[in-house]
């Protein structure tokens, strides 16, 4: 089974991430179930019918908008980096949150390593799928790579000279 | 000058610690070379044609003293004992080996420096005007504006894997000396009708295998919403910009397709989302940080020294240094001194570590141990007394550094080119030489007059050669290395790219070629007209028809 990162930790993965081209046909009813966008656009009404646990998952050129008014249906929104350079869903993530309000899990997939957790956990992601010939263990180090950040974002909504300001 | 507090040396000191694990998980095999390759290049360090090549951030190109000895410092340790100013205003060490890198950047730390997003697909070095601070002409002094841009770029986490690297520039004089059209992004800072300071906003600009100017998209932004704005344009660049083709990746290729306006009002909207949002400036901040850059300790003088300006009379030498190295300086009694880095026969840009290590004895002596470098790869000593100058040019002389040439076609922009880079197609260094050793008579040099000569190995343009009045591209014909000549390119306030001249040239031909245009430039100049003036009024024919009837 493989072991993911969720809320700096390292648990046991439960959800079944399906392929892109996935249909309906032979669904389970009762898995907890990662759908690709496709599926969902086509047949919503279908997947909110089930009774296990729904999330989404999109590519790295599919627009969270897609997805804005539906988020009360998810549990799980995954977003996939094709390769880890691909930085469009580090966007996703922060307009899930911050604009949408998505208050569920997060979660890198794809080519997600550990020099890139600590800028995703930044922008909203809770959840880590690391590649699976890495140690997750291992990763959860870079997640504190830094202390003190500049930038307002997810995370950390006050910029530093705002925090600065409060100390100062 | 801007120095660290507790939470920026922090973040310095938790990079190197980042960077040294990366580098062992590296050398340990735990990393591939595609998984270092953004890591290390988001930390300055190329793999060059020989060996690594670290670039370390001058940011807006300001350096200490102390921080200048410490550069020549590692340039005697870890590398040949030299190192190379880039048009970006940054350093550049050839010869260091990767391991020890980590070493190198812990020594940076406790000078503030760093090496964070000189490279790689990311926000880089904001680069400005060297004059800043003390140009005559200036309305807004930038240098705060481009070090709030500096703590917001850096490590900003939406933003670390852009589709290609992003470049801004900031300008807050009447002359543009930063370049500010051919950059990702270009601000203007300003002041409006009632005297409140703003941005106007320039984007998609950049040089590289499309050059364009860039353009407006907001006249005025309020000084408070510099960053929720710049956020906004990144958003929109990250979320759409193409990456499907690296040569079309850079943020002008998507204004280009959607146009201007419509890039901008993608802008707005994002930006109406975060407008007033805690990312808003305060003007505690501003002040914050405004107060690094405050005035120095000038003395007061009437005007002009007398004795320097008889000494310009009596001595020819002096009078051709000052006319080229010395500029105006906005406090009276003062002026500001660029040390040439172009004598003939070395690579513009390059010093020695006993060369850097003399500048910093300069700056603390003459200059209130401040440094800029220029995007034209030479130094700056920004606030020298008038009354000093006689002595510094002597100084200057000795060390190698009074070539008086500031603005003249041998103060050449010049990329490493191939001689070192992996990209280039062409050496460039070379051809820079052989053509200072063509134009040697200094009377004839400064007959010519102020003509920017610009040189890059390929179509990268790190030589900037769009922008050069005379502009040199290395290219790749058949396996042989050819160089292609362009004319009437300018990188000031309206910024042109140069038109190409025609068929490219061998490396020989290259000094015929030069002396050849300008041969056009003097037989057609009117007495008021520098070269860009004599071209723009011509056109290029009589330089086509002159440059190719010789080489036929």
């Amino acid at each position: 089974m493989q072991r993911i990162i969720k809320d700096d930790q390292v648990v046991d993965e439960t959800w079944h991430l399906l392929s892109k081209d996935a249909t309906l046909d032979g669904l389970s009813n009762c898995d907890d179930l990662l759908v690709p966008l496709a599926l969902w656009l086509d047949h919503a009404h279908a997947l909110k019918a089930r009774d296990g646990g729904l999330g989404v998952w999109l590519d790295s050129d599919e627009e969270v908008e897609l997805i804005a008014n539906d988020l009360q249906h998810f549990q799980v929104i995954a977003l996939n980096f094709p390769v880890f350079s691909d930085g469009r869903h580090y966007s996703s993530a922060r307009l899930l949150r911050d604009r949408y309000g998505f208050k569920g899990e997060i979660r890198a997939i794809g080519d997600v390593l550990r020099d890139q957790l600590f800028f995703m956990k930044r922008c909203g992601f809770d959840a880590f799928a690391v590649r699976e010939d890495r140690d997750p263990y291992e990763a959860l180090e870079s997640l504190k790579d830094f202390s003190e950040v500049y930038q307002p974002a997810t995370d950390q909504p006050l910029p530093l000279f705002r925090r600065r300001q409060a100390q100062g | 000058m801007y120095i660290y507090d507790e939470y920026d040396q922090r973040i310095v000191e938790e990079r190197v610690k980042q960077f040294r694990d990366q580098t062992r998980r590296y050398l340990a095999g735990e990393l591939s070379d595609p998984e270092f390759l953004p890591l290390r290049l988001q930390n300055g360090l190329y793999v060059q044609r020989y060996a690594p090549m670290l670039r370390v951030a001058n940011p807006y190109g300001l350096v200490s003293s102390r921080q200048m000895r410490k550069l020549a410092f590692i340039a005697r340790e870890y590398d040949k004992g030299y190192a190379h100013f880039s048009t970006r205003q940054n350093i550049q060490f050839n010869w260091p080996s990767l391991e020890d890198v980590p070493d190198i950047l812990a020594h940076l730390a406790e000078v503030q420096k760093h090496a964070i997003q000189t490279s790689g697909n990311c926000i880089r070095n904001t680069t400005t005007d060297e004059f800043a601070g003390v140009a005559a002409d200036e309305l807004v002094d930038p240098r705060p504006w481009c070090e709030i841009i500096r703590q917001w770029s850096t490590f900003h986490p939406e933003f670390a894997y852009l589709p290609r690297k992003f470049k801004i520039a900031v300008n807050g004089a009447v002359e543009d000396r930063a370049a500010t059209g051919v950059h990702d992004i270009g601000l203007h800072v300003v002041k409006n009708e009632a005297g409140e300071i703003g941005f106007t906003v320039l984007v998609g600009g950049g040089l590289g295998r499309t050059p364009i100017v860039g353009s407006v998209i907001r006249e005025f932004l309020p000084w408070e919403h510099l960053l929720t704005y710049l956020d906004a344009v990144l958003r929109v660049y990250n979320r759409y910009g193409r990456r499907d083709n690296k040569f079309k990746a850079r943020i002008k290729i998507l204004v280009k397709a959607l146009t201007p306006a419509v890039f901008g009002e993608k802008v707005e909207a994002e930006w109406e989302h975060t407008k007033d949002g805690p990312g808003t400036l305060t003007a505690e901040e501003v002040e914050r940080v405004a107060a690094h850059f405050t005035a120095p300790a000038y003395e007061t003088f009437a005007g002009d020294d007398n004795d320097y300006l008889a000494k310009r009379q009596s001595e020819k030498g002096f009078n051709n240094w000052a006319m080229r190295n010395v500029h105006p300086h906005k406090v009276p009694g003062y002026a500001a001194v660029t040390l040439s880095l172009k004598p003939t026969a070395v690579a513009p840009g390059d010093i020695t570590d006993q060369q850097m290590d003399a500048v910093a004895d300069l700056a603390d002596r003459y200059s209130f141990g401040e440094i800029r470098v220029t995007h034209q790869q030479n130094l700056v000593l920004a606030d020298i007394r008038q009354s000093d100058l006689y002595e510094l040019w002597q100084v200057c002389r000795e060390l190698g550094f009074a070539t008086p040439n500031i603005g003249l076609l041998t103060d050449i922009i010049c990329c490493p080119g191939g001689d070192f880079c992996s990209l280039a197609n062409a050496k460039s260094i070379p051809i820079a030489e052989a053509i200072q050793r063509t134009f040697d008579d200094l009377d004839y040099l400064h007959d010519i007059g102020e003509l920017d000569l610009n040189i890059s190995g390929c179509m990268n343009a790190c030589g900037h050669h769009h922008v050069g009045h005379i502009g040199v591209l290395g290219v790749d014909k058949k396996g042989a290395e050819f160089y292609q000549v362009s004319l009437g390119g300018d990188s000031g306030r309206n910024a042109v790219i140069g038109q190409i001249l025609g068929p490219s040239f061998a490396a020989e031909q290259m000094p015929t070629v030069i002396q050849n245009v300008i041969g056009v430039y003097l037989n057609s100049r009117t007495p008021e007209e520098q070269f860009i003036d004599t071209y723009q009024r011509i056109g290029m024919a009589p330089f086509k028809e002159r440059v190719y009837a010789t080489n036929n």
